[in-house]
């Protein structure tokens, strides 16, 4: 996973609670092999009048010019506030994979559903949670007519508005850590390898039914 | 100390130990493969040159991108090229590495959080993972089960193992009798619009209390399946005479001296009395009426009595602002009653309702009665080949076609519609899924998650009524 210690960029203010995970992403784009191909597609539904499919460019469809992604002072945004419970329902973590192909680096919210959080963590893109209060302020802020540009220093765990103040966030330490040195998730776990085996095998001898099934299955 | 909570109990059986970033690793039992979440975890997998840890705690069938009709062709029954070339991924992974999978022409292959319970694959006090949020529904068998993503799904292949924080424990207790008519989904529909969609994030909800108990697997499974829907990522049920029952005899599920030994160890998985949670809430069953949604969150749910909210008349701006916009994509106009919304489709099916209690009760109220004719489809999809086979050797699939309905085969279908079930713009859905998302059964489509019974009430009248008055 690369590193993430400070980025920089606009902030896209996306105001409206519960946003789904299927509304990220929709399902059509789901049937990909890949983990790329998914930016084009981020907020489809929203973003366009028309239906898509896989296949179908976004040049040869109709833009909802309503929808704040497709307002010109917001082009280029890297940071994305949004609403309460951001990224609930569907596991699909393709709605990272989505968000972070479009350009964004942070969501900034009052909360996470929980599957998304942890994908976000997966995948190096950082997800801030502050009061409900300064997310109010946020948007004000975001919304006039020049849009809000922020910086964020993650190992200062500060977020900075251009020019002006400073808003500290909390995160945990040790997933900050991961998040700062790019850790690899799968090898910092492959390094328990012999605990993993050890645990193993006090679990098959404790609990034998769950190991082998395959050839109860046979055997019946 | 205070006793444990089940949830408490299943978590401390699986803690192999601390990552240096503080976090637990967390030993996986079982875990569960479809075609749309895995491929890329596959791919990494082999990107970086290593190997599943263990072959047998795997299982894969296809469901989300499956057809409905036209199952005898296999593969090439599937007309989309895209879902198609998924569907032939996992068949080649599972080949490649040994995994135990239920192919598209498996009699047994279906809605993977069917197949599980139904297989005994799924057994009480396992931790069980699958890229798929509604992987809670296990929890129905005091098993600790959750979704995942992707980069996960490719840990678990990896590790055995998953890494996470500890959540916190939310109680869900139930008293009294459910009326005739009111069931399971009823329940959690209407927990959710008590807590709200949000309310149990960071938490696992254990379903507690004399409703619960009286409640059949399937009704247990429903419960769990949508606990996600009220935010948390898993939700459990204790292990009673009805969970060893369901499990005994299935054919991944121990047997001999093996099911002695597990037995008394699953005869504990129970929440410990002085157990503390972290938050509760209770419902009274007695009271409870069939619930339908009328908005595009699972919380925007009323009784069939009540009426479609009205933003003028709710003082919160935000809520008021939600309710106006839900209402627009719906179609709705305030304090519309729920008995005059009229409908376009009917879906009976998914992991939430696809299951022979589901189909039975659906078909004791379709029986000797007709859709009605301004339905322009009413679909029965079942959640797996067995419940299909057995539907049809009870005589249900007879009872749904003779009344008009389509009878499928196994699969998601159009719970997410990625599949060729799917609704038009604009079409109004009685569905007995788990999510009224935008667009979530078809682009532009409008979802009521509804009971398997409110759904068959509402394919007879071509509107919503209360199920009550067709028993």
């Amino acid at each position: 996973m690369k590193a993430f210690t400070n980025e920089q960029g606009a902030v896209l203010p996306l105001d409206r609670a519960n946003v789904d995970t299927d509304q990220i992403i929709p399902k059509q784009y789901l049937k990909s092999l890949r983990r790329t191909g998914f930016g084009a597609n981020l907020f489809d539904a929203w973003r366009f009048l028309d239906e898509g499919d896989i296949g179908v460019t976004p040049n040869e469809r109709q833009l909802n010019h309503e929808f704040v992604l497709n307002e010109p002072r917001y082009q280029g945004a890297r940071f994305l506030l949004a609403r309460d419970n951001f990224g609930c329902g569907s596991s699909r973590e393709h709605a990272v994979w989505a968000l972070q192909e479009f350009g964004f680096c942070c969501v900034i919210a009052p909360s996470f559903a929980d599957i998304f959080l942890s994908n976000c963590f997966k995948n190096g893109l950082l997800p801030i949670v502050l009061k409900t209060e300064t997310i109010d302020e946020l948007f004000l802020l975001a919304q006039e007519e020049q849009a809000l540009e922020l910086s964020v220093d993650l190992p200062a765990q500060t977020l900075c508005l251009t020019g002006g103040r400073t808003f500290e966030f909390a995160i945990d330490a040790n997933r900050k850590r991961t998040l700062v040195e790019g850790l690899d998730d799968i090898g910092m776990t492959l390094a328990h390898a012999a605990a993993i085996e050890a645990f193993e095998t006090g679990h098959r001898r404790a609990m034998p039914w769950l190991f082998d099934k395959g050839r109860a299955l046979e055997e019946k | 100390m205070t006793g444990k909570t089940l949830y408490d109990k299943v978590w401390d059986a699986h803690v192999v130990g601390e990552r240096e970033d503080g976090q637990t690793i967390l030993y996986i039992d079982q875990h569960l493969l479809h075609e749309v979440t895995s491929p890329q975890a596959f791919a990494g997998l082999e990107q970086a040159g290593r190997k599943p840890w263990r072959i047998d705690a795997n299982l894969a069938t296809p469901d989300h991108n499956v057809p409905t009709q036209g199952r005898e062709l296999g593969i090439a029954g599937i007309a989309d090229e895209v879902a198609r070339e998924q569907v032939i991924a996992l068949d080649s992974n599972c080949r490649r590495y040994g995994i135990t999978q239920f192919d598209i022409l498996d009699p047994r292959q279906g809605i993977v959080h069917v197949v599980g319970p139904e297989q005994g694959a799924t057994l009480p006090g396992m931790t069980i993972v699958c890229g798929d949020s509604h992987t809670s529904t296990h929890g129905a068998f005091a098993a600790l089960a959750q979704g995942i993503g992707t980069s996960d799904v490719e840990h678990v292949l990896t590790t055995q193992t998953l890494v996470q924080t500890k959540a916190a424990n939310f109680s869900v207790q139930v008293e009294g009798r459910l009326q005739p008519g009111v069931g399971a989904k009823d329940l959690v529909l209407a927990m959710i619009g008590m807590i709200g969609t949000a309310g149990a994030t960071g938490h696992t909800i254990e379903y507690r209390g004399e409703t619960i108990g009286e409640l059949s697997m399937e009704g247990r499974m429903t419960l769990c399946n949508m606990a996600i829907e009220g935010g948390a990522r898993a939700g459990m049920v204790a292990v009673d005479d009805k969970t060893l029952e369901y499990v005994a005899g299935r054919p991944f599920a121990p047997s001999g001296e093996q099911w002695q030994m597990a037995e008394t160890y699953w005869r504990g998985l129970v929440c410990d009395p002085g157990a503390e949670f972290d938050q509760s809430v209770s419902l009274a069953a007695d009271a409870l009426v069939p619930q339908v949604t009328w908005g595009t969150s699972p919380e925007m749910v009323t009784g069939i009595d009540g009426a479609v909210p009205n933003p003028a008349s709710t003082a919160d701006p935000l809520a008021a602002e939600a309710i106006a916009y839900a209402l627009e994509y719906m179609g709705l106009r305030p304090d519309q009653p729920m008995t005059e919304i009229q409908l376009d489709r009917v879906f009976i099916g998914s992991c939430t309702n696809s299951r022979i209690e589901d189909l039975r009760s659906a078909a004791a109220i379709v029986k000797g009665r007709k859709i009605a004719k301004s339905l322009k489809q009413a679909l029965v999809v079942p959640g797996s080949g067995l419940v299909k086979a057995q539907a049809e050797r009870e005589g249900l699939a007879e009872i749904f076609l003779a009344a008009g309905f389509e009878w499928r085969a196994a699969g998601c279908s159009m719970c997410l519609a990625m599949n060729p079930d799917r609704l038009l713009p604009g079409e109004h859905c009685a569905s007995t899924s788990n999510r009224n998302f935008e667009g979530r059964q078809g682009y532009g489509g409008r979802t009521h998650l509804v009971s398997p019974a409110m759904a068959a009430a509402a394919a007879v009248n071509g509107h919503f009524v209360d199920v009550r008055e067709l028993l």
